[in-house]
């Protein structure tokens, strides 16, 4: 038997011996259980593309009179194109979804007063906050990037069935290039979401702060700056900065001239995104963000 | 004999909400292993006093709690302090299971097995979400929660508030019979005074934002008592300077402070009083002759 020596004995009955504990999974967990949203919409995003997949696989039309006539390139193009367009739209209601957690993540707990029960467990307001900013950061691109696969992986079994339903072999739709297309998927998603930190961040200090209407606090003071800018002095800084935010995120890749065939080919580029002086800025931006919303909790009484 | 630390220490606690003075320098020292009751009325600033013992709000002031500044190390306080506040705050979403599993995740001294079968002798069902219970149900799964952390402090902020006559009954009776022990301090605010009566070790009377008296059950028994007088003996009765009185069925029932019982005895019936009365008498409902007189 070994004795303590660095511990003082209690007098009395000695306290229960401390468990180990990991807060910080645990709140992930906990924002998992509540927002079920986030994984449930890409999900029904996905069901979506998938019934309009097969509406239009299962046509005749598309092998017999359309890709087939068409020169080389072209084909391949566009039997590529519902695979990126599924992944879009996937992407897109990742956006839209995590928009959502974030403006109430720190709102939803004051509404409903239950930060009282959070805030009476030993989780501090650093670890609560950072798992807040977890989810659109690390799980919904994670989210993201699985749900767009299996999609794409069904929308090929798909494609091979309604090809062979119609006897048709060798053709570009079952030549398709899944593995570049998830190297771009997963590179674009995480990209995307570190070049949103910032607005992720915004959306959550916003949504710690508004009493009520936290996506109008969110969206109508840039708007406001940026319209009395533009009276004002006739400049466009703001209004540039917040297009510059939304959509700067295409330096992620460089894109050949799409051209003839509608579609361009995204190529990672990740040096041009790592040397990005908007990406750091960004993520610097999203930190004073975060670290607001988590001084905001911590301080501000919530009551 | 006092611990070397109290539970809570708290001397000269102000807090002003803009103009509002919601405390005006409390003090207050619970010792450990006490079940302090804080009384007072609406607006006293009882649960003021409770959110900065339990750093959830900020004051001007000295206070330590278990030897910490709540205001600065909350999240570490509560490995040590439970708490149940006046609303149900539970968040609604949550499954039973998912928050059994989230505090055993987070608290180093919760017993999972202790709120299991805490709740094994209710009919919360483990799948059940928080919306679906009854509003006794989810008082149920926040003790069970609470219970099963081995905490030094328990603070209870109208826990029973809204729930039924054999909720409440029960939920006192588990706290004392499974939960205190001599090393834990519970801190309970309640309007139903009568229901905690019974358990308390102390109480401590709070109005507009200043502790007005403090006293321990043991010492409110021998200090305090109540005469019931018919209209021939009150003159003598008040001769001996009451510090209440209030009229029941022609009766006057005086209340004295310090007074020797034998004094009383030939006057009429001498009880003690109940804390409702004595709460009347100090804070000073309708007819009191003696506003603050105790503070």
């Amino acid at each position: 038997m070994t004795v303590s020596t660095d511990v003082a004995a209690p007098p009395a009955a000695a306290p229960a011996p401390a468990r180990a504990t990991r807060p910080f999974y645990w709140s992930v967990r906990r924002e998992l259980w509540e927002n079920r949203s986030l994984y449930m919409a890409p999900l029904i995003a996905a069901a979506v593309v998938l019934f309009g997949f097969t509406l239009s696989a299962l046509h005749p039309r598309n092998f017999h009179f359309g890709a087939m006539a068409l020169d080389p390139a072209k084909r391949d193009a566009l039997a590529v194109l519902p695979y990126y367009i599924g992944a879009m739209v996937i992407i897109v209601t990742g956006v839209i979804v995590g928009a959502f957690y974030c403006l109430g993540a720190l709102h939803n707990e004051r509404r409903d007063r239950s930060i009282l029960f959070w805030k009476s467990l030993p989780v501090s307001d650093l670890v609560t906050v950072a798992s807040k900013a977890f989810v659109p950061l690390v799980i919904l691109p994670a989210v993201v990037c699985v749900v767009a696969v299996v999609l794409q992986l069904i929308m090929l079994a798909l494609n091979c069935a309604g090809l062979l339903l119609h006897g048709v072999v060798d053709t570009p739709a079952t030549q398709i290039p899944l593995f570049d297309i998830w190297g771009v998927l997963v590179y674009g998603v995480f990209a995307l979401a570190l070049w949103y930190a910032p607005i992720w961040g915004w959306l959550l200090l916003i949504s710690g702060f508004a009493r009520r209407a936290p996506f109008l606090w969110a969206v109508l003071p840039p708007l406001a700056l940026s319209v009395i800018e533009g009276l004002a002095f006739g400049t466009s800084y703001v209004s540039d900065l917040i297009k510059y935010r939304m959509g700067g995120f295409d330096q992620a890749f460089t894109v050949h001239a799409a051209g003839k065939y509608m579609i361009g080919q995204p190529q990672i580029d990740a040096v041009r995104f790592l040397s990005t002086p908007g990406l750091w800025t960004g993520l610097a931006v999203a930190a004073a963000f975060l670290a607001a919303a988590v001084w905001q909790r911590r301080y501000r009484e919530p009551t | 004999m006092p611990s070397p630390m109290p539970s809570i220490d708290a001397r000269g606690l102000v807090k002003m909400f803009g103009s509002t003075v919601a405390l005006a320098g409390v003090d207050l020292k619970v010792e450990e292993g006490r079940i302090l009751g804080l009384i007072g009325p609406n607006g006293a600033g009882k649960s003021t006093a409770l959110n900065a013992i339990l750093g959830l709000a900020s004051y001007k002031g000295d206070l330590k709690v278990l030897g910490l500044d709540p205001w600065t190390d909350r999240d570490k306080l509560m490995a040590d302090v439970c708490f149940i506040a006046d609303v149900a705050v539970l968040p609604r979403w949550m499954r039973v299971s998912q928050a059994i599993d989230y505090v055993a995740g987070v608290h180093p001294r919760f017993d999972r097995a202790k709120a299991e079968a805490f709740l094994a002798r209710t009919d919360i069902k483990r799948s059940s979400k928080v919306r679906e219970l009854s509003k006794g149900m989810v008082t149920q799964l926040h003790l069970a929660l609470v219970m099963a952390i081995d905490a030094k402090l328990l603070i209870l902020d109208e826990p029973t508030l809204g729930l039924d006559i054999l909720f409440r009954k029960q939920f006192y009776d588990s706290l004392l019979n499974d939960y205190f022990d001599r090393n834990r301090t519970i801190v309970v605010t309640t309007h139903q005074v009568e229901e905690v009566e019974h358990i308390l070790t102390d109480v401590a009377f709070i109005n507009r934002g200043r502790i007005v008296l403090t006293t321990s059950m043991e010492d409110f028994e021998t200090r305090y008592c109540e005469v019931m007088v018919s209209p021939e003996t009150i003159a003598a009765a008040r001769a001996l300077g009451p510090i209440h009185e209030r009229q029941v069925f022609g009766r006057g029932i005086l209340m004295f402070d310090s007074v020797d019982r034998a004094k009383l005895a030939p006057l009429g019936d001498v009880r003690t009083p109940s804390i409702a009365d004595l709460f009347v008498a100090v804070i000073g409902g309708p007819g009191s002759p003696a506003q603050g007189a105790a503070a």
